[in-house]
């Protein structure tokens, strides 16, 4: 029960942490873009719009450090098996987080906001550059950590049983990680953009501040289209990946219970469950699930059955299979919702070409409401790749249903459970709230930060 | 000297950082509605501490990630130990962090001052909560042989640990104050040094009952501690420097005094990383609870090359936002 708990506690706040984590990482991208605009060209609507989406960025960093906060303490916190355990590998990357990432990130981001009046140009845009740099370096490192629970390297077991680091470079090269962040950094790009656009949009529909709105549309979707076709393909060479060292996760994924070869991929089925391994597959797509799992046309995909007994007969009795119903939907939502995105943003390219996006009513609403589907693959691959490695909190070396805090109680993760959800709703609210108000209204106000101060003015106060 | 003890001064370190600088930031985040007066007052105030806040608060992340880096099974207990306290810390700073960029956004008067309490209460409830946690490392709690944590709730409650708490509320105000009269102008200025001089006279007393237990809880016998002598003697010189309109050396002597009572904690504390009151042979200690030698030397190297250039850079946003805040000519959104 308490690991339940603590299980659902690690779920629910790490998930709502990545909702603003990508947005931070993506904006902060494009602000700085804007920024560099505005300084190459000496254009005042570049500075406008700097300010413009570098607010919407400001908002969206507030919730997501304190949330992030609470990731830091909950290892040691509610999973302190695990810490104990892991700490001496696991540990190295959080603390360099901090160090190369964190300061990085928040000295940098003062200095930009207060710093519009007090540094040079030069250097002004170079602060914002130095927050980009520091998210990268941030999610940089959190993948170093996580991918070594996917697949664990670089560490030796010492006489009491913990794990500790033996090779650093391991853990910095290990194949889930390099594919695994490239994949994170090209998601928060796609959902920064998707935001961007979504703001414009909304902007053009209304017929608002036109030329500047247009601006950012037709960046956002430059910037778009290029990210996205590259992301289809890193996500698939990230699946060969997991499908080698963690072949359950991609066989859970199509709900594979016997070995196959080659292997088709349902466009979607009903059942497949632990109770009913022989779904009905609507449109089965044959050769697809063996170039997706292995990169090759007839590749072999080993069934969750055959894997079962392997790992049996490896690590002692027990159940090994993840959950199948959220490894199968969360790669297909996934999957499915990026084609459309890419669709949507093929549309985008071609109006931008034609010089129509400000005209087009009916692509403007959809990008309005796309504004959704980020968010929803961001969860979605989160699901797929934790969910996925169940049993196991690290692959192979120790499981989830042992590594929580012996000395937590019950009643204790309770309370903590509902401080934080009501905690989250209220911060979520607001957040929503301030973005989607100053989303719709806030043009006037960066109009008026933009303008240049007059002179012999006190300069105004920031927050 | 062994990596450990390295790391365990490099954690001490980082703990006096995120106390002297992010202390100023809790005491005028406290006292923000009281000196700044009217709502353009308290954005002054609140803008003294803008630029950097968000940084200084890293020196508390980074300090419990290098505790789980380096002393793992310290990390462990004590987080897991700490349970609910951290539970309230995290909603504490939750509201204070989003507060500064939110709170200013929406000209909404209930809004404004919604955010502005949240300021004031997380301000004060942090250094409360981590000044029990430090107090009860050098105390004591409950803790078996295996390392785990055997108390409640209320086994974190100790006198020392609640007095170490008050303590640091404490110091931070004055710092705070300190703070407020070096960084403003006219009569934010004029309150932050009245408040400066009578708050000076509190820290003076509970500094110094403070000290005297902590010499009880390790034994220490009659004779203080050099950190706490020169802890006292800096509360002092930060009430008579603030009485003599001293403003920069007045912050300067909070700030001694907030690192010296952070110091005093884990020099008496050295070797043990948090000690068992159910039994000494349990204590967790640098040697019983760190890492190995090899992800030490790594995280030394990376310590040894970037810190300094954080340090720099840190220094630096100090040096670009030095001038004074005042209210603007006239009111602005």
């Amino acid at each position: 029960m308490a690991n339940d708990l603590a299980r659902w506690q690690f779920a629910t706040t790490t998930i709502y942490h990545f909702f603003f984590v990508p947005v931070t990482i993506g904006l902060s991208f494009l602000v700085a873009i804007l920024q560099t605009h505005w300084y190459r060209t000496g254009n005042p609507d570049y500075k406008r719009m700097t300010r413009f989406f570098g607010t919407l960025l400001l908002i969206n960093v507030a919730i997501g450090v304190v949330t992030g906060l609470v990731q830091e303490f909950q290892f040691g916190m509610n999973w302190s098996t695990y810490s104990r355990f892991v700490g001496g590998v696991f540990g190295a990357p959080l603390a360099m987080e901090g160090i190369l990432a964190f300061f990085l990130e928040s000295t940098f981001l003062g200095l930009w906001l207060f710093g519009w009046d007090r540094l040079p140009p030069r250097v002004h845009l170079a602060t914002i550059w130095a927050v980009f740099l520091g998210t990268m370096l941030s999610a940089m490192f959190i993948l170093v950590a996580n991918s070594w629970m996917q697949h664990p390297v670089g560490y030796r077991i010492n006489s009491e049983g913990q794990a500790v680091l033996s090779n650093i470079w391991a853990l910095l090269v290990n194949p889930t990680f390099v594919w695994g962040y490239a994949h994170v950094l090209l998601a928060s790009l796609i959902t920064g953009c998707l935001v961007m656009l979504a703001v414009s949009a909304w902007h053009l529909r209304k017929g608002e501040y036109v030329e500047s709105f247009n601006r950012t549309g037709k960046i956002a979707l430059i910037v778009l289209i290029p990210t996205i076709v590259i992301q289809l393909s890193v996500g698939n060479q990230l699946g060969v990946i997991e499908a080698r060292y963690q072949p359950m996760k991609i066989a859970a994924a199509e709900a594979q219970w016997t070995t196959c070869q080659p292997c088709s991929f349902s466009a979607f089925q009903i059942g497949g469950g632990a109770n009913d391994k022989t779904p009905t597959e609507i449109i089965p797509i044959p050769h697809l699930l063996s170039v997706l799992a292995t990169n090759t046309w007839n590749g072999k995909v080993e069934g969750l059955d055959q894997l079962q007994s392997q790992y049996q007969a490896k690590y002692g009795p027990g159940n090994y299979v993840p959950d199948v119903f959220i490894q199968y939907w969360s790669i297909r939502v996934m999957a499915y919702l990026a084609t459309a995105v890419l669709l949507l943003a093929l549309w985008g390219g071609w109006l931008v070409h034609k010089d129509r996006l400000r005209n087009s009513r009916l692509f403007l609403l959809l990008c309005v409401w796309a504004v959704v589907t980020p968010f929803i693959m961001n969860t979605a691959g989160w699901l797929l790749t934790e969910s996925g490695r169940q049993p196991w909190i690290v692959q192979g070396l120790q499981k989830t249903a042992v590594s929580n805090s012996p000395s937590v109680s019950v009643t204790e993760i309770w309370i903590s459970l509902i401080a934080f959800v009501l905690s989250y709703i209220v911060l979520g609210w607001a957040d929503l709230v301030l973005m989607l108000r100053y989303s719709r209204r806030g043009m006037a106000r960066a109009d008026a930060e933009a303008a240049e101060p007059v002179a012999g003015a006190a300069p105004s106060l920031t927050y | 000297m062994q990596l450990h003890t390295i790391w365990f001064v490099i954690i001490s370190v980082l703990w006096v950082g995120f106390f002297v600088l992010e202390g100023f930031d809790f005491g005028v985040g406290m006292l923000h509605r009281y000196i700044g007066g009217s709502e353009i007052g308290r954005r002054v105030c609140i803008n003294t501490i803008g630029p950097w806040w968000d940084g200084n608060e890293v020196w508390l992340i980074v300090a419990g990630a290098s505790m789980f880096a380096a002393f793992p099974g310290w990390y462990a207990t004590m987080f897991s130990a700490l349970y609910l306290a951290l539970v309230l810390l995290l909603v504490a700073l939750f509201g204070r962090g989003v507060s500064f960029e939110w709170g200013g956004k929406r000209d909404d008067a209930r809004w404004q001052t919604g955010w502005s309490w949240a300021l004031t209460i997380g301000s004060l409830l942090i250094p409360l909560l981590v000044g029990v946690a430090l107090g009860d490392l050098l105390h004591g709690l409950p803790i078996d042989s295996k390392h785990e944590f055997t108390g409640n709730f209320f086994s974190l409650l100790t006198g020392y640990g609640l007095m170490t708490g008050v303590t640091m509320v404490v110091l931070c105000l004055l710092h705070g104050t300190t703070f407020l009269a070096l960084k403003t102008t006219d009569e934010i200025r004029d309150r932050a040094r009245a408040a400066a001089r009578s708050i000076g006279w509190v820290a003076i007393v509970i500094n110094i009952a403070w000290c005297v237990w902590t010499l009880v809880v390790i034994g220490g016998g009659t004779v203080p501690q050099p950190t706490q002598i020169f802890g006292v003697i800096a509360v002092i010189f930060a009430q008579r420097l603030s009485t003599t309109e001293n403003d920069g050396w007045a912050f300067a002597a909070s700030g001694f005094a907030i690192a010296a009572a952070i110091g005093q904690i884990f020099i008496a504390l050295y070797p043990n990383v948090m000690v068992s009151s159910t039994n000494h042979a349990y204590n967790l200690t640098v040697n019983n609870s760190a890492a190995g030698h090899y992800g030490l030397v790594v995280m030394t190297v990376v310590a040894v090359l970037f810190f300094p250039v954080v340090l720099l850079y840190q220094g630096w946003s100090f040096h670009v936002f030095r001038r004074r805040v005042s209210a603007p000519p006239t009111s602005s959104g």
